[in-house]
């Protein structure tokens, strides 16, 4: 789960992680009233989106009076901002931050996360802060520094010391530094973080270090276990069909092909969309209908995957195991007499029983077609959805 | 021969009077599974589908000689499972169990160096040696005793293979479902280094996804010191980018993560990489 930049800054200013002065707005008239408060002579209005790459399309504004905050302000929410990292809808601005600025010597990069094969949490660290990591791990990734953190000793001056002197910070600021990533490590492993990262994390010209920005994502696994967590959750900021699939347990992603997908087991589901794609077509989603289907939840995925109005054929595709074919047919033919499907719809039926599934499908009231192997039916989704373009 | 687990093998369940434990257990007595007995905190005495249930792995250990165990206890009590059965000197640990905290894992498997526990999983299916022994939720009867050893990261997509290659009559040494999450027990290179040494697997196939660099690692090890026959497959070459993956994870494994790197570093090592997933039986037979 990701959350606002405000929210993270929020959560590093308890694990004693500078920030910069400032406040989150919801309107223009509250956004002059902060900046009138926070006395200075000008502030940086900065839409809250959960997405990089604000700056460059216009999210972030420097204002020199309160009128230019309220302006900025104004212009920003309401509406949706469309950067590198979102789709081309981009994302809704319901509220921006509004910070005093600083006068920054040089600008750094810090991050913490789990490395996976390392089985470790890992320190990443640049001296080329501003810039997004893919980009400099790309150009120069020997500015890229890394360090270990062995999860039974924690972390060490040592750890800090390393990334001090790759960065070149001084030592009236190795102080500093020490205590931005004790504070990190401390969230980390408190809300159970799969990420913070800090970029940039600035140098000021009077020697501070300040988390500019602040990005943390969260482990979905350990939610439950963080109400305080979870309650800073913005669903405004989440595709509503993602949602929308997770109460039934599905797991749904949405693409911009015409061929529904509905399967069980996520890689079996990227396997189907590989598949598809092979065969000269364009999968519509990714949906994992998980392992128990029971026709609650294949009605429901029907529902998620018609709801997209591109979609010209579906592709049901199952590898009946311990819940057996013949009973998933049985599931497939009750979803389609609840509700309407008018398109063609081939279904794969394999493992256990698939062939009193398969004949279940056969000679049905409605478009359904039961493939006799994966990759005829590949075939025949791909043929069904050309022919209605 | 098979790898891991075979007719002998002595399987406790953890979580074994719950409603996973009860269904599962029962499916594997009904394929011969040798399950001895079971644990239930506070349930200790009780007799559960015929068999003993103990409150602690210890007791079960000690009195059963159970030497593996199957795990279906909710997410946040599964660490503290699978360091139990680590305590109790369970020497093959696998754990069904989808959902636990990373930060969990991590700590168990730190916890785990320089102990003589093996961990699959978790998120997994687990792991059978057809005709002798099963441990987990695959289905029974797609499986057939044969020569090709199957490990794979994905659930569903270890049945596919199953059923290939039973279709194409080679059959199933040992199929090892290693999980899907981030941090995990046995990695590819663990299972390939035993199918490699075990004298009834003569082809091996691979299945992985997307993320991480557990394949190109696979690979690394594969073109020095396997020479069984490996067939690979992985999903996800049409995934969208950055869907689940954090951009840093991205550089810390040195760009390493997409389907296409992971294909082109087994193919390189000489692996068949099928770029289909219906092609891996097929693959395997002409291999051979």
């Amino acid at each position: 789960m990701n959350i606002h930049e405000y929210q993270a800054k929020q959560l590093f200013q308890n694990y004693a992680i500078p920030i910069p002065e400032g406040r989150v707005a919801t309107t223009a008239i509250e956004a002059e009233k902060i900046s009138q408060e926070l006395t200075h002579e000008s502030w940086v209005v900065k839409a809250q989106i959960h997405a990089g790459g604000r700056g460059k399309v216009g999210g972030v504004k420097v204002a020199k009076t309160p009128d230019d905050v309220f302006t900025f302000t104004h212009e920003l929410l309401g509406t949706r901002l469309v950067t590198k990292q979102t789709d081309c809808v981009g994302l809704p601005i319901d509220s921006v931050l509004i910070e005093k600025t600083y006068p920054i010597k040089r600008e750094l990069y810090l991050s913490l996360l789990v490395e996976r094969s390392a089985e470790r949490l890992v320190f990443v660290a640049s001296a080329a802060g501003g810039m997004e990591i893919e980009t400099l791990a790309h150009e120069m990734p020997e500015q890229i520094i890394t360090v270990t953190i062995h999860p039974a000793t924690g972390l060490q001056a040592s750890h800090c010391r390393r990334i001090a002197f790759a960065l070149k910070i001084e030592r009236a600021q190795q102080t500093q530094l020490e205590t931005i990533m004790r504070g990190m490590v401390e969230l980390f492993l408190a809300k159970d973080a799969s990420q913070i990262e800090i970029n940039p994390l600035i140098e000021t010209e009077n020697g501070e270090l300040i988390a500019l920005d602040a990005k943390i994502n969260f482990d979905d696994n350990a939610l439950a276990l963080h109400s305080d967590i979870l309650a800073l959750r913005d669903v405004r900021q989440e595709e509503v069909k993602e949602n929308g699939a997770q109460q039934f347990g599905l797991n749904y992603i949405a693409l911009d092909g015409n061929i529904g997908c509905m399967v069980n087991g996520a890689g079996l589901a990227m396997a189907t969309m590989d598949l598809v794609k092979s065969k000269g077509g364009f999968p519509a989603n990714f949906l994992d209908v998980g392992g128990g289907t029971n026709v609650e939840k294949v009605c429901e995925a029907f529902k998620l995957i018609l709801a997209d109005g591109s979609v010209k054929a579906v592709l049901v595709n199952i590898f009946g195991g311990i819940v057996k074919c013949d009973v998933i047919a049985q599931g497939i033919l009750a979803a389609m007499a609840q509700i309407e499907v008018n398109v063609p719809v081939v279904v794969r039926l394999e493992g256990t029983n698939a062939e009193q599934g398969r004949v279940l499908l056969t000679d049905t009231n409605f478009k359904l077609y039961a493939a006799n192997d994966l990759n005829q039916a590949a075939e025949q989704v791909v043929a069904f959805a050309e022919a209605a373009e | 021969m098979s790898i891991l687990i075979d007719k002998n093998t002595r399987v406790i369940c953890q979580g074994f009077t719950g409603k996973q434990g009860t269904f599962h257990s029962q499916q594997a007595l009904d394929y011969g599974t040798k399950l001895v007995g079971g644990v239930t905190p506070e349930r200790g005495g009780a007799t559960h589908l015929g068999l003993p249930v103990f409150n602690t792995v210890d007791d079960a250990v000690k009195n059963t000689g159970a030497t593996a165990t199957v795990i279906y206890v909710p997410p946040f009590f599964a660490a503290d499972a699978i360091l139990e059965a680590v305590d109790a000197g369970i020497e093959l640990i696998v754990c069904i169990t989808e959902g636990i905290p990373t930060l969990q894992m991590l700590r168990v498997k730190a916890a785990m160096q320089g102990t003589k526990s093996l961990l699959i999983g978790a998120n997994c299916p687990g792991i059978i040696t057809p005709d002798e022994c099963k441990i987990g939720i695959m289905p029974a009867s797609i499986h057939k005793s044969g020569v090709i050893g199957i490990v794979s990261r994905s659930g569903t997509l270890t049945y596919e293979s199953v059923h290939q290659t039973t279709q194409q009559a080679l059959g199933q040494s040992t199929c090892v479902g290693i999980g899907g999450d981030p941090i995990h027990g046995m990695n590819f290179i663990d299972v390939l280094r035993l199918f490699q040494a075990d004298s009834k697997t003569k082809g091996i196939v691979m299945v992985g996804e997307i993320g991480g660099s557990d394949e190109e690692a696979a690979a690394e090890y594969i073109k020095a010191h396997v020479t069984k026959p490996v067939v690979a497959y992985i999903a996800g070459q049409t995934a969208p980018a950055g869907k689940r993956m954090g951009h840093a994870g991205a550089i810390v494994t040195g760009g390493k993560g997409t389907a296409e790197s992971k294909m082109n570093a087994l193919r390189a090592a000489g692996v068949e990489v099928v770029n289909a997933l219906t092609s891996i039986g097929v693959a395997m037979q002409r291999c051979l």
